[in-house]
């Protein structure tokens, strides 16, 4: 098997489908853009491949044993918690090496104490350096400014260079552009 | 104090002392602290109905409160947001509140399980809370990993396989147990405050999660002797104090 990840005619959904049916074949080391217009089905494509969303026809293969991390919108909820963000690092086995200098100086901080983009960029970063195969990343660069973005692209390219495979939901093209191998732009729902 | 009449009960609420506030640092995280009360509720509630139907009281706080931490998860679905630890809370104090007014043993028991008499602690509690304690410390050690990440990366810990049980419903399970424990030794409220007001204030304190649980577990112990101390001085019921010792060093420290 030469893929990670192949998705044929696939329809996710919640109660009812949200996606038109979309095929996709992902290798090892390839990065592919998910965009398009808020509704489609973008984050509920992911929710899917991670076994969260319902399936409504189609299917998805991948590769035995893969192992899968995601990050979604949702913010941890860390607030009033004592947690340090090299223990948040340590969770997901994540490694604090190449971490950009702003952030590596404050990793034995609460992470309740730091910036609303530190804290985006440390939880971020201890999903993307957790071992994993297949990383799925849904609007990565949300709360970043563009050291931060300019850093995340880099490092995403380093991080499928030694093999990983990535789907990444984004609104911000540039940052798309400037990240992927290929890009999938969804359109609206037409299932019924 | 030292002879055995006291030294008993003051080991059997050190023992507690030290597994309590741990206990209740990752009751904190899941935002479970009203559990404490409901679990305790739920025992007191299970020991006298034992007391009336001829059990040992032990026996049945430990099985209702073990029930309930083991059955809480079939309900989740329709219980969520803690309404299932309020309706344990309000139905463990209802239970409580009616055998001890038909049944004059079950109201002596009810007496001290609500105001909280450590000193009445023999050798066999002592054993069992030590025992149980030890084996409640290694479990949240076990786990303690995998209950932080389940809070903070619920999809990961999901998508890496990591199941609910033994982490979530064990944790449950051991949550009740151990509240059973206390609140046969230490009363509903004796038992609460040491869930309840050491990790709050170490969640305050606290640089990162391992100081949390130093803290919590030094404000325990604190409190917890010098409670023991003054209600043994002072001739007042145990509970109380604890309660009282520890609020104010929730006003000094928070």
């Amino acid at each position: 098997m030469s893929f990670l990840l192949q998705i044929k005619q696939l329809v996710a959904g919640w109660q009812q489908p949200a996606t038109q049916p979309v095929d996709l074949t992902l290798a090892a080391g390839e990065i592919v853009g998910l965009t398009g217009p808020n509704g489609v089905g973008k984050s509920t494509l992911l929710a899917a491949l991670a076994g969260r969303a319902k399936v409504f026809s189609g299917s998805i293969e991948q590769r035995p044993g893969l192992r899968l991390a995601l990050q979604t919108q949702d913010v941890p909820p860390v607030d009033g918690l004592p947690l340090s963000g090299r223990e948040l690092l340590a969770l997901t086995g994540a490694t604090a090496d190449r971490l950009p200098p702003w952030l590596a100086e404050r990793l034995d901080l609460r992470l309740d104490r730091l910036s609303g983009g530190q804290r985006h960029y440390l939880a971020l970063w201890a999903i993307l350096q957790a071992p994993a195969d297949l990383v799925l990343l849904d609007e990565p660069t949300n709360n970043l400014d563009a050291a931060g973005v300019a850093h995340l692209t880099a490092h995403l390219r380093e991080r499928a260079e030694a093999g990983a495979g990535m789907i990444v939901v984004s609104h911000d093209a540039a940052f798309v552009e400037g990240v992927c191998d290929r890009v999938l732009v969804l359109g609206a729902c037409n299932v019924e | 104090m030292w002879s055995d009449l006291f030294l008993v009960p003051f080991l059997t609420g050190l023992c507690l002392a030290i597994v309590l506030p741990l206990l209740g640092c990752y009751l904190r995280l899941r935002d479970e602290w009203l559990a404490a009360l409901a679990y305790s509720h739920v025992a007191a509630a299970g020991a006298l109905l034992a007391l009336v139907v001829a059990i040992p009281p032990a026996v049945g706080g430990i099985a209702a409160a073990g029930l309930a931490g083991a059955g809480k998860r079939i309900f989740a679905g329709r219980l969520a947001g803690g309404a299932s630890y309020a309706l344990l809370l309000l139905g463990g104090w209802a239970v409580a509140v009616l055998l001890a007014a038909n049944h004059p043993m079950a109201e002596r028991l009810g007496h001290a399980l609500f105001d909280g008499q450590l000193y009445f602690s023999g050798n066999e509690q002592l054993w069992l809370v030590a025992v149980c304690g030890l084996i409640a410390l290694l479990i949240l050690r076990a786990l303690s990993k995998h209950l932080l990440l389940a809070h903070v990366y619920p999809d990961f810990f999901r998508i890496r396989g990591l199941r609910a049980w033994p982490t979530q419903g064990g944790f449950d399970l051991l949550a009740a147990l151990l509240l059973a424990l206390a609140t046969m030794s230490m009363g509903v409220m004796g038992a609460f405050a040491l869930v309840f007001i050491p990790p709050w204030l170490a969640f305050r304190r606290a640089r990162n999660w391992r100081s949390g649980l130093r803290l919590a577990l030094l404000i325990g112990l604190l409190a917890y002797v010098t409670a023991f101390l003054v209600a043994l001085s002072l001739d007042q019921p145990f509970g109380p104090v604890l309660a009282l010792v520890l609020i104010l060093a929730g006003l000094v420290i928070a």
